[in-house]
């Protein structure tokens, strides 16, 4: 497992209290061993509240984006049963940086669709590390349509660093499908519930990202601009990650602050990727209680309602008028 | 001495050297100097070879609008700077400093007009500030033009010229994007007609939202129009890219937007699109 800076000493404890497990095993008589590994034991979980409780902007886009994070497939493995993935946009691209299909969740059969990083080498280049050409979009947005003629929620997860930029992206139309995903699911007659589970990237994020509801996990980020970006554009030094990361507010803690988002669902302890079962639950009990509530509303309704959020978005002021 | 050039006359935009010193200019297509009473006569387009030169939103209103018909609207919508935002300088003094070289709109400027034979509402980026970036404001004035048009039951016109997102507004800066293009579904199903005009340059969230969704796209010649900017591209990809990429002509070529207009055309086009979509006489021309 890689090791984020600020996570150094949470490993070095970690690694303490395994060796005293293991020498405890080994002889019988070692004493009051027990009660120290129960104090190291404790004294972690307090190390780790501490780190994973002020983790600043930068540090939450390194645990955005650890490599062991659970990404789309593992949550739709945990949490939905009977998923049928769909495949393609039927213009000719596969777009295998989206992941899509029908599943049940509980007994209410869902269209999930969310951006898919790869694992190994090998996954990370088919999925082209979860940068979406139009095609991935466009399969998005045929799903929504198919959900929205059989009267089926739509469940999305975003994590993504950004849409992809490149020759065929832009030949293709990346401007095109982006602005068409919003100005569809804007209109969209069944529930959206929108989670940003790992990378918020900007318009790559938001072509699966408008919603009735929008929930964010603990320790993703969401932004305009990656923190890099922002540090080379504004900066002009790539050193200036940090400062760019927090004047980005990109945190679920600065979004729900600024009420751009809905809610942010709590992460195992050191983060989702310390344990998937338990992230998995987190996600799914947010999940149900949003859709719950959201079922109750008529389309009309919804439609409503979700225009009315997303026409709400913006700060500024009247001058004298 | 039209309002336009009340306009930079009270403003002193281009007034800071003696007029006397900047006769030439290069122009940046076919690197000839050119005379500049030469461009300013022609529209802003080069008569060697035709490169239309950026121009801002007054400059464009005057060439798309009636004379005497625009009327302002939202005027005094500025930034509330929602993140405190600071990088090397605080957004606010950014802003301020912006508007002391008299743009003082943010960057677009909306109203009502009569483009030929038709009332439209119009929105018009300015460049001239902070590169036509989209913040709250930009975003705010589009929705408000957007339902201006539904109210009064007039077309919309979108003329683009941005390099993107505001960074300094984060993530309200990006959830302008959703918010322009779900009223541009509320005025689509209102039946009225949105075109859209992308000039140089077109990029990032404004290309990836609005720009994009017009029921027709026309585009000026030469103009630099995509979601990555060039280099973004470059960087990421590691090879030089191809000669034309990313512009209007380019575009037209891969079946994103329906025409390439000549800027001196461009009133003259979009009228009779007007005309066609909402099924009225063709004026014979337009001054
Ligand atoms: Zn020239």
């Amino acid at each position: 497992m890689q090791i984020l800076d600020f996570e150094r000493e949470i490993f070095a404890l970690e690694n303490q209290i395994q060796d005293l497990v293991s020498l405890s095993h080994m002889y019988d008589s070692v004493g009051d061993i027990s009660d120290e590994i129960t104090k190291l034991k404790k004294k972690l979980r307090h190390m780790k509240h501490d780190v994973f409780t002020n983790l600043k902007g930068w540090q939450k886009t390194q645990v955005a984006r650890h490599p062991d994070r659970p990404y789309t497939l593992d949550y739709i493995e945990r949490i939905f049963t009977d998923f049928q993935e769909l495949h393609g946009d039927r213009h000719g691209g596969y777009g295998p940086s989206v992941v899509g299909g029908l599943a049940k969740f509980d007994d209410q059969s869902v269209m999930i669709i969310g951006h898919q990083k790869g694992r190994d080498t090998q996954e990370k280049i088919k999925r082209n590390f979860g940068m979406s050409q139009p095609a991935g979009y466009r399969k998005a947005l045929r799903l929504m349509q198919l959900a929205e003629k059989f009267d089926v929620p739509i469940i999305t997860l975003i994590d993504t660093p950004g849409a992809y930029p490149g020759i065929d992206a832009e030949e293709k139309g990346q401007s095109e499908a982006i602005a068409t995903n919003m100005y569809s699911m804007i209109n969209m007659k069944v529930p959206i519930l929108v989670t940003v589970i790992g990378e918020g990237g900007s318009g790559g994020a938001l072509a699966i990202g408008v919603g009735d509801r929008i929930l964010m996990l603990e320790h993703s980020v969401y932004s305009v601009i990656s923190p890099e970006g922002c540090a080379s554009i504004l900066w002009n030094d790539k050193k200036k990650i940090e400062q760019a990361a927090d004047a980005l507010c990109m945190t679920a803690t600065d979004l729900l602050r600024l009420k751009v988002i809905d809610e942010i669902i709590r992460e195992p302890l050191g983060g989702a990727h310390r344990n998937y079962k338990q992230a998995a639950i987190g996600l799914r009990k947010a999940l149900r209680l949003n859709l719950k509530a959201l079922i109750q509303f008529s389309p009309e309704e919804l439609v409503q309602k979700r225009y009315e959020k997303f026409r709400s978005m913006g700060v500024f002021t009247n001058g004298v008028g | 001495m039209s309002w336009f050039d009340t306009f930079i006359e009270k403003t002193g935009i281009g007034k800071k050297v003696p007029k006397a010193e900047i006769i030439w200019t290069e122009c940046k297509g076919c690197k000839e100097q050119i005379y500049i009473a030469e461009i300013e006569k022609n529209l802003k387009v080069c008569p060697n070879c035709e490169y239309h030169f950026r121009i801002d939103a007054k400059e464009r209103i005057s060439y798309l609008i009636n004379p005497g018909t625009f009327e302002e609207h939202d005027q005094d919508l500025t930034s509330a700077d929602p993140l405190k935002f600071k990088d090397q300088k605080k957004y606010k003094e950014r802003l301020k400093s912006t508007e002391k070289k008299g743009y003082s709109h943010d960057a677009l400027i909306t109203g009502s007009g009569v483009l030929g034979d038709h009332a439209v509402e119009l929105s018009i980026f300015e460049f001239n500030f902070m590169g036509g970036s989209m913040g709250s404001v930009v975003g705010e004035k589009i929705t408000r033009s957007i339902e201006r048009a539904i109210e009064k039951r007039n077309p919309l016109l979108i003329v683009s010229c941005s390099g993107g997102a505001r960074m300094q507004e984060g993530i309200f800066s990006l959830m302008q994007m959703a918010k322009t293009a779900s009223a541009l579904r509320r005025l689509s199903e209102h039946k009225l007609p949105y075109i859209s005009i992308l000039t140089d340059p077109t990029t990032g969230g404004v290309s990836a939202s609005f720009a994009m969704l017009g029921d027709v796209i026309l585009a000026e010649p030469g103009a630099l129009i995509g979601f990555a900017g060039p280099r973004v591209i470059e960087q990421t990809i590691q090879q030089k890219l191809p000669e034309g990429f990313q512009r209007a002509e380019f575009l037209l070529e891969h079946g994103l937007i329906d025409n390439v207009v000549h800027r001196k055309d461009m009133k003259q086009t979009v009228n009779k699109l007007l005309s066609l979509l909402k099924n009225t006489p063709i004026a014979e021309a337009v001054a």
